[in-house]
């Protein structure tokens, strides 16, 4: 048997899975219900309100990339570190989280920020008056990020740990300080990490669904409840059309960060997690 | 010839006492399998383990939280249901679509069991379609240690001293639906002006941070919580909510507002109508009525569960809302050839 049949299953998988649907995707997105050919179901986004919601996905989308960056190039450079013992057990615990499915990881996020949760409760046992999470923007960047960052530390950590420790070694014997070794060295070395890492937190972050509705209460939704919406709940009898065309605008939007990271990352050393 | 009559005298003979053990046999359904689509938590789940004993049908049993997601799957053919528990509105529209099976009441013997009141009605004439199961009305849930004032009225919704601690509903029937009867519409309303100064109402309420979210089965629980003043409730989320929490109340405003009722239909080509409609017998048992209102704390339409009620509950305005109360309110109509106007304007609220 040639070695070129054993991807067989998953092509077929994939035919039938991925490229099937999008294909109902492309015909419903240029189509009326009567099968016609139309460009009016894009029209519909001339809407300010749309425009809300995907500049509100965006916002979101870009806030919660940066933090993960923030919190995981640390996190990333802190696992690769030379000295340190145990690494592949703390790089489970950063996996773990990921494990359990992601609507109950949102559940537990609500037990936690509710007005009378978790938190909320501690700090009135320490008279410090309370916090409203829940319903706010940032509980929904909270719940954004948390489920994120491994995505953003991985890849990081893959790239910062096959880096060549003899090059740090040769910038500090040529007298760079700790500083001007991490910006000068290991930043610029580790740009491909950073480019996956980043893409891919804010692809699904952007797309997300659920998570913001959860944790708004129902009042901040996003690009991925707005499709949701218009498909199980909308009473418009083009909603399958107009669904379908608000889906592939968010699948180009996606296409174009791949573009992005493919051309920043050429070689795909990023970890190559996808 | 001879053989051929002997085959025949055993068919006929084979069939004879099939049909003997059917009459006879008190489980002429025994090894079937229907499907249930019930709203979520509207049931006491070990009345589906009674009727498995009794009658050997086995039942799967699967949830929704609105009547619009439940028409997508039935409309669509997403899944095959057997029996479906939808609001009135909605069994106008899936009737008007030819959506559900008519019913064989010779079958459902215990619709004599429905208060009068509940039967034969305005739209679904001789409950050719649907019978009721459970029935109430939509109002305000409050919480009497932070609202010290009795509420009457829906601009208790609009009151600034709690902003951000009054919960609306997902739902779109039902919100824009008190907005309409707050600005003395209908609200089974078709007119653009008036659902555009609806949404405006609600649209001020949400602006002013006056709504901590917009949501539907959770908000039982957060009242029960004391995490909210006030939510818009159905009567028997409410009733479940003063049973666990004694400082809540609810009230049918002023202005009126709306009287439904959920009721079990077959959905066109279900796969054991028969089966389906022993079901629906068995639901408007009384024995059985009883327990699943006191599992779910909904307002029951049978007359003896209704007879056997407390005084305590007769008194309620949740569970047996007086007659003039009653008056104030109206069943949603089917709106679907408009929905989109509803659409259009609950969108702008909710995106």
């Amino acid at each position: 048997m040639k070695r070129s049949w054993y991807a067989t299953p998953y092509a077929l998988w994939m035919l039938l899975f991925a490229v099937v649907p999008l294909v109902f995707v492309l015909w419903y997105a240029f189509t009326t219900p009567d099968g016609a050919f139309t460009l009016s179901n894009f029209a519909e986004f001339s809407k300010p309100r749309y425009a809300a919601v995907i500049i509100r996905s965006l916002k979101l989308a870009v806030y919660c990339t940066a933090l993960c960056l923030l919190i995981g190039y640390p996190t990333a450079w802190f696992l690769a570190g030379r000295g340190l013992n145990r690494t592949q057990s703390l790089v489970v615990l950063i996996l773990l989280p990921m494990w359990m499915n992601l609507l109950l990881r949102t559940y537990a996020m609500m037990t936690l920020l509710d007005d009378n949760g978790v938190i909320n409760s501690a700090l009135a046992a320490l008279h410090l008056g309370q916090i409203k999470f829940i319903g706010t923007e940032g509980a929904v960047l909270m719940g954004l990020v948390y489920n994120y960052l491994p995505f953003m530390v991985l890849p990081i950590y893959t790239v910062l740990k096959k880096m060549d420790w003899s090059v740090i070694e040769a910038a500090e014997d040529l007298g760079a300080n700790p500083l001007r070794v991490m910006s000068r060295v290991v930043l610029p070395m580790s740009v491909p990490g950073i480019v996956s890492g980043v893409t891919m937190v804010f692809m699904p972050a952007v797309t997300s669904f659920a998570i913001s509705t959860l944790l708004s209460n129902g009042k901040l939704r996003l690009a991925g409840d707005l499709i949701d919406y218009i498909f199980n709940q909308s009473s418009n009898p083009n909603r399958w059309n107009i669904g379908s065309s608000f889906s592939l605008m968010m699948l180009v939007l996606i296409l174009i960060s791949i573009g992005f990271l493919r051309k920043v990352d050429p070689d795909n050393q990023g970890g190559g997690l996808w | 010839m001879k053989k051929l009559a002997i085959m025949l005298l055993v068919a006929i003979m084979t069939c004879a006492i099939a049909v003997a053990a059917c009459a006879e046999g008190d489980k002429p359904f025994a090894g079937t399998e229907i499907t249930v689509y019930n709203w979520y938590d509207y049931i006491d789940l070990e009345v589906l383990d009674i009727f498995e004993q009794e009658t050997g049908i086995h039942v799967n049993y699967v949830n929704f939280s609105q009547n619009e997601d439940m028409y997508t799957r039935v409309s669509t053919g997403a899944g095959s249901y057997d029996v479906i528990i939808p609001s009135e509105y909605m069994i106008e529209r899936l009737m008007k679509e030819d959506l559900l099976e008519e019913l064989d009441l010779n079958n459902i013997p215990n619709l004599e069991n429905v208060l009068p009141s509940l039967r034969d009605p305005s739209y679904d004439p001789g409950n050719a379609h649907s019978i009721p199961y459970m029935w109430g009305t939509l109002g305000i849930l409050y919480n009497t240690d932070m609202v010290t004032e009795p509420i009457t009225s829906w601009n208790a919704l609009l009151d600034e001293r709690y902003a951000g601690s009054i919960f609306m509903m997902d739902s779109v029937r039902d919100t824009l639906g008190l907005a309409l009867k707050v600005l003395g519409y209908s609200m089974n309303s078709r007119d653009e002006g008036e659902l555009a100064q609806a949404g405006e109402w609600l649209l001020n309420q949400k602006d002013a941070g006056l709504v901590a979210g917009y949501i539907l089965d959770q908000a039982k629980d957060k009242m029960v919580a004391n995490e909210a003043a006030m939510a818009v409730m159905y009567s028997g989320d409410a009733l479940y909510a003063m049973e666990k929490n004694d400082k809540l109340a609810y009230v049918i405003p002023d202005e009126g507002s709306n009287i439904w009722v959920d009721g079990m239909c077959i959905p066109k080509g279900a796969a054991n109508k028969a089966a389906a409609e022993c079901f629906i017998n068995f639901m408007c048992r009384p024995d059985i009525a009883q327990k699943n209102m006191d599992y779910i704390y909904y307002s029951s339409p049978i007359t003896q569960v209704v007879e056997n009620l407390s005084e305590e509950e007769l008194a309620s305005t949740a569970m047996n809302p007086t007659e003039e109360m009653v008056a104030r309110c109206e069943y949603y109509n089917d709106i679907s050839d408009v929905a989109y106007l509803y659409d259009d304007v609950w969108m702008d609220i909710l995106m």
